[in-house]
Formats: C-alpha cells, structure tokens, sequence
C-alpha cells in the first residue's frame, strides 16, 4: 500500500478492456459483456439492474420480429426559444446525435407471448428521459391505438420528470396522457405500467402511478420527489432504502417487482388474465 | 391600508405610508396639508403607473406570492353562500393544504375545492404553506366525486407552491394520489371551472387543475417548476430565479398567448391584495359567465371538449 495515491488516467489497453469488460455500478464485480447482454443487463453476481436502451428494451419483451414502430417522425421543437446556460435547440441536437433518437420515447405494437399490444419505451439517455410533448404526444396517440383496435397499452418508463424547457407544455402533457388513460379506461382495456430505474416527478405523477397493474423492475428508484429535494425539505437524513421498488412495494405504492430475466413472461402472464 | 411592500414596490410604500399618516393626523382645515395630501395623489397615482405597467415575470411571481394576497377561502367568502366545508381522505388525515366542499353561486349548487396557504405564521404552518400531502387530494377527489354523482358543476382555485416534498407524502402515494385527480377530472360529466388565483406550481397545481375553462388572475404565475428550482437545476444557480422566470413563460399574458388559459381575470393595480372585493367581483363575474356558457352543453360534448382541450397541448413536428 502507497502512502500516495497516483492520479490514475485510463490508459490505451483500458480503453480496449472497455469493450469487452463492464464494471457492476452496485458490486463492482467486473462482468464479461457478452455475458452480461446474454444475462439480459443484469449483474449475475448481485442482480444491479444496468440501464439499457428503449431498443433494448423491446428486445426484452416483445417476441422476436412482432414490433412495429409508430410516429417514428415525431420531433421536438423548441417553441418558448428556451435558453438556459445552453440554448434547448442545441441540447435537443445534442441528444438526437448522441442517441440516434428524435426524442426520449419509442412507441409500437408488438406481440408478448402471443398476445398483443401497445407497447411506449423512455430512453433515458435522451435528455433524461425527460417529459416534453412529443412523448405525450406520442403517449397520446398510442392509447388511442389500443383503444381503435382494442388492445392493452404498456408503458415502460425511466424518466427524470418534466421537461423544464418545454415550460408549461411539459406540465400539460400529464394532463394529457392521463386524460388518454381514462378512455382507455373507460373501455376496459388493460394498461400495465412498468418502472424502471429512475422513475420521478411528473411521468410517476401521472401515466406511471396509473397502471392498471404497476409493476417495478428491481431497485428502481421511483419518486415524486427526488431524494435530494426531499432531504432539503425536511432537513433529515432519509431512511434506509427510500424510494427504491421493495420500499414502495412494503408501503402498497406498486403491485409487483419484477426481474428483467422475468419480465417477458411475467408480462405475458398479466395480458392473458386481463385480456377477456 | 396595505402591509407588506415588495422591493420593487419601496418607492411607493414611501409615498403611500406619507399619505396615509398626513390622512390620519394632520389637521384638517391646514392649507398646506391639503396641498401636500393633494400632491402626494398625484405622485402616487404616478409612481403605481411606472411599477405596475410592465411587471416582470419575476415581480409577478413575488405578486402571486404576497402575504395579504387573497387565498382560496378569503375568494369562496366573497363569491358564495352558505358554504359548508367538508373533511378528511376518509383513509389517513384531514389535509388543511386543500379545502373543499359545497356552496351556492347566485343559488345554484355548487362544489368548491383549492389549495389554502395560511397568513400569519402559525396559520402558515397549519395550512404547511398550500403544499398538500396526498391526503388532501384524495380530499379533493372525494368531494369532486361528489359534485359529479350528484350533478354539481366543480370551481376549483390553484394557490401552491406545490405537492409536498416529504417521506409521509411518498410513502403514502402523492404521485399516485395527483395521477389518479388528473384522470378523474378528465371524465367528470359535469362543467369544471378552474380558476389559478395565485401560485400554480407544478403537478400540485395541476392535480385540481384539469377542466372546462381555465382562468387565471393577472398577476398569478403557472408553471412546470418554481423559477428557483428550474434556476437550481438549469443554470446550477437558485439565485438565477428572474432569469427562470422569463424563460418558463409562466405569466398569465404567455399562457394565453400560448393557447393554455382561457382568460386573464384583471386584478386591481397593484395586485389583488390591494381590493378583495374588486378582485372576488371580477372571479365571480369570469366563473359565473363561463359556468352559464357551459351549462346546456350535453355531457358527451362537455367531456369531449375536454379531451380536445388538452389533447391539443404541446409543440411538435413531423419530419
């Protein structure tokens, strides 16, 4: 042992390690990637759920070659001409060159199992999976597919809340797609919502507290607020394991935690007893 | 007689505090008084002009968040009779964060629901600042059930700052309890009627916010996030609120513009706190003339007009 620690920077041989290598962000185990993928992004050695990408998501669950996309052309626009430290049109461009996305969700009809449905995923990694209009919008549109051709809408979230710099059009979008739910609602069609890690402000606040069955994958983070707000708030530490999914499941906030290596089947299950 | 000045309001709180002594103790009959007094109207007059004319948003917000600032129950004092309020979630708690239950407007039935801030500091801290639990809007659901089974149009008034941020509120479900108000709302055969009287803030507000018509007071703000939050997050500054409030377009002049609110209600120069009653008769006079316009129309065409109303909110294109 050093009395010194060196500055470490990543060397060449790293960087290639990076490739073939994952390091668990709970365990710290080092993973073989392949291995990882193949274990549906979950650690094998403590079950850490890894994020992963609305592409990869519906590769979870939907039956290989049943997905297909709709309102795939749907863009955000920066209409208040937002301008925080950066303007929100260079932050949308950023985004879309990073993620190859136009905005934080895809939408489709798929098959689980057999069965059918509508099927909405978040992308984290575009702008945190933020609530702006074009993810209500296409919500929207969604629910009013399954409601067409009388199917069950599922909603996969991962989101930081709203889209500050979508200002009150952001908010409205709650507005709109719970108003979507309850006529889908009304038409006795099933909606299942499923949580992932991070699920907070106002996409919890709305579609994601409505599911018909809520169901959350594994120490996801699900909130209204978020934990540094709410220890802000009331000036105390907050207790242990707060706003993970065990901890709402033990306080009767969400039906089910569900394992991603489980979820396509799951699911299934949870179409066939809705389905009439 | 007014309390409290804002910062931006110093000039006149001088020249008013000047006027209102001379008022109360100068000798009548002395010439150089009624002159001064006289002179003291003009500059008043004046100086409420130059402040009040171009409010920034910034100044809005600290408007819509004035401590004399009428609230929810000053308005349903003004505006109704016989109001009888009702309690509790039936499940946990009775949330004074929100108050609700029936009145008549110019005799007809009723149902009455807003957020309640406090005045002194003991009230404030009763009322926890208009910042509900999830209590209080179950209250609110169960009293707005009420109103729809039983066929009474619901008025509700937006006053908070938002839900409350705390571990009893998540535990016991405030995400849950704010979505299930907004798809509630969204199908309540009877005409909703939502007037923002104060500080819409975020999910809070809009968790009694989904209706027919939405109104809004002059100097009242709306938003997806208080300008100091946006600023914390966004410019990684707190201190940067006016410059949040600009971007957030939260006024009531953006909002209409951007097709969000229905109508501006005009407040007395100065803000609202400045005249109770001119400000309750013009909420009284906006909610009944809005009420009347919605009052034949058939439930299917009330509720679908509804969804259209928000179905249409937001911006986007397709490329």
């Amino acid at each position: 042992m050093t009395w010194f620690k060196k500055k470490e920077t990543p060397s060449q041989a790293d960087k290639s390690a990076d490739v073939l290598w994952s390091k668990c962000n709970a365990c710290q185990e080092i993973i073989y990637k392949k291995e990882l993928e193949r274990n549906f992004s979950v650690c094998p050695k403590c079950n850490y759920h890894f994020p992963i990408k609305a592409q990869e998501r519906i590769a979870v669950v939907a039956d290989e070659g049943t997905f297909t996309e709709f309102d795939s052309t749907l863009a955000p626009v920066d209409s208040l001409m937002f301008r925080d430290l950066k303007k929100y049109s260079e932050r949308i461009a950023e985004a879309q060159q990073k993620t190859g996305l136009r905005d934080a969700f895809i939408t489709g009809r798929c098959e689980i199992n057999r069965l059918p449905a509508m099927v909405g995923v978040f992308d984290f990694d575009f702008l945190g999976g933020s609530l702006g209009s074009v993810v209500g919008e296409k919500i929207a549109r969604m629910v009013e597919k399954a409601i067409d051709e009388k199917m069950a809408a599922i909603i996969f979230t991962s989101s930081g809340g709203a889209r500050m710099q979508e200002g009150i059009f952001s908010l409205m979008q709650m507005a709109k797609t719970s108003a979507a739910l309850s006529l889908l609602r009304r038409e006795r069609l099933p909606y299942i919502s499923v949580l992932t890690d991070p699920t907070l402000g106002g996409v919890t606040a709305s579609f994601g507290m409505l599911g018909d069955v809520i169901v959350a994958e594994p120490g996801a983070m699900i909130g209204f607020a978020g934990p540094r707000v709410i220890k802000a708030t009331i000036k105390a530490d907050l207790p242990p394991g707060f706003q993970r999914a065990e901890y709402l499941l033990q306080h009767g906030v969400i039906d089910l935690i569900v394992g991603r290596r489980t979820l396509k089947a799951t699911l299934g299950k949870l179409l066939g007893f809705l389905y009439q | 007689m007014v309390k409290h000045y804002l910062d931006f309001e110093k000039p006149l709180m001088v020249l008013e505090r000047e006027y209102e002594e001379l008022q109360r103790f100068a000798p009548r009959n002395d010439p150089k008084v009624s002159a001064r007094i006289e002179r003291l109207e003009k500059m008043i007059a004046k100086e409420r002009e130059d402040i009040y004319a171009q409010l920034s948003p910034w100044q809005r917000t600290h408007l819509s968040r004035h401590i004399d600032r009428p609230h929810t129950l000053d308005y349903i004092h003004l505006i109704f009779e016989d109001f009888m309020e009702l309690h509790g979630d039936r499940g946990f708690m009775d949330d004074p964060a929100i108050v609700g239950g029936f009145a008549r407007l110019e005799g007809e039935t009723v149902v009455v629901v807003g957020h309640q801030k406090g005045r002194d500091v003991k009230d404030m801290g009763y009322r926890n600042f208009g910042m509900s639990h999830p209590e209080g809007y179950r209250k609110a659901l169960r009293i707005m059930e009420l109103a729809a089974r039983f066929k009474k149009p619901i008025i509700t008034m937006i006053d908070t700052p938002g839900a409350y941020p705390g571990v009893g509120a998540e535990e016991r479900g405030q995400a849950g309890a704010i979505a299930r108000n907004l798809r509630e709302m969204a199908s309540f055969p009877v005409p909703i009627i939502v007037v923002v009287i104060g500080e819409g803030g975020s999910g809070g507000a809009l968790a009694i916010g989904v209706g027919d018509k939405i109104l809004m007071l002059e100097n009242a703000i709306y938003s997806v996030i208080s300008p100091e939050g946006c600023a914390a997050i966004l410019w990684r500054d707190g201190s940067k609120g006016s410059l949040a409030a600009e971007a957030l377009k939260m006024t009531a002049a953006d909002l209409l513009r951007l097709g969000i609110i229905d109508e501006i209600i005009p407040e007395p120069l100065g803000g609202a706190h400045r005249d109770y009653h001119v400000v309750a008769a013009h909420v009284k006079e906006a909610v009944v003339r809005n009420l009347g316009a919605l009052k034949d129309v058939p439930e299917e065409k009330l509720l679908a007009d509804r969804y259209k109303l928000f179905r249409r909110m937001g911006t986007f294109q397709e490329k």
